[in-house]
């Protein structure tokens, strides 16, 4: 009697256990919708203007001084490179990060929300020494800042 | 889908909520070789969203230029303390995972 009851527990136990599973699973459904909407071709365009049109329709952003780009000027490590990016411009809608001489120039692009503050931090791969490219939209404009970072070890290769 | 791959933590301070959150992911550019020559395939977080209190915050889009094990750190306003913040990962080969915590 004992062990039927413990073995029933059991039993129990497995099929609250997949109930979470099955929910997980439905729950997947979700993120895949939005995986639709990954920019593939910004993320596949060789240099910056192409991944830059093909991600926010145009390529003329505007030099700013009100951005500001946070990253070592040497980076001893290629694969670990820190960058943050903050602007006081106002309305900021996007801040894309690029790194100019990677094989794959555009690194990532974040949409702010409402109530977003200009502010995205981030850990980077750099290839070789190169800019580090801010570009921020606000209000329907591209605005833009680089800084240079040098890179002592890539971490591209292998 | 390892578990607790998502390691976050969201302070308000002066009505600002900062969110720092590591994810646990190989991050995989597709451009790499191993020690065989072989291509690893390409394997990297794609999609990235965070919401609190209901409301999406955020939403970002990587491709494998961001390091192994990312890293992300994002402030907003809007949210009170105790209000449930949830971030969900997608990668390019279709897993994910979310984890959520409250804003303290």
């Amino acid at each position: 009697m004992k062990a039927d009851l413990k073995r029933r527990m059991l039993l129990q136990g497995t099929i609250a256990t997949s109930a979470i599973g099955i929910a997980i699973g439905a729950g997947l459904l979700t993120p895949k919708a939005v995986l639709a909407a990954w920019p593939k071709e910004a993320f596949t365009a060789k240099d910056i203007p192409g991944a830059l049109n093909s991600l926010m329709g145009a390529d003329n952003a505007e030099e700013s001084g009100d951005i500001n780009i946070k990253a070592p000027d040497i980076a001893e490590n290629g694969a670990v490179v820190p960058v943050t990016v903050s602007t006081t411009l106002p309305n900021v809608e996007s801040i894309a990060i690029i790194a100019a001489n990677n094989p794959v120039p555009l690194i990532a692009n974040f949409n702010l929300m409402d109530g977003s503050e200009g502010f995205v931090s981030s850990r980077i791969k750099m290839g070789k020494s190169g800019d580090v490219i801010a570009v921020v939209k606000s209000g329907g404009k591209l605005y833009r800042t680089a800084k240079e970072v040098k890179v002592t070890i890539g971490g591209c290769g292998g | 889908m390892a578990e607790n791959s998502i390691k976050i933590r969201a302070k308000l301070k002066d009505d600002v909520v900062t969110v720092k959150a590591l994810m646990t992911h190989p991050m995989e550019t597709g451009n790499r070789k191993d020690s065989k020559g072989e291509t690893i395939p390409a394997h990297f977080i794609q999609d990235v969203t965070c919401s609190a209190a209901g409301k999406e915050v955020i939403n970002a889009q990587w491709s494998g230029g961001i390091s192994k094990n990312p890293y992300i750190s994002f402030k907003f306003k809007g949210a009170g303390e105790g209000d449930d913040l949830t971030l969900t990962w997608v990668d390019n080969q279709g897993s994910s995972d979310s984890a959520t915590v409250k804003i303290s």
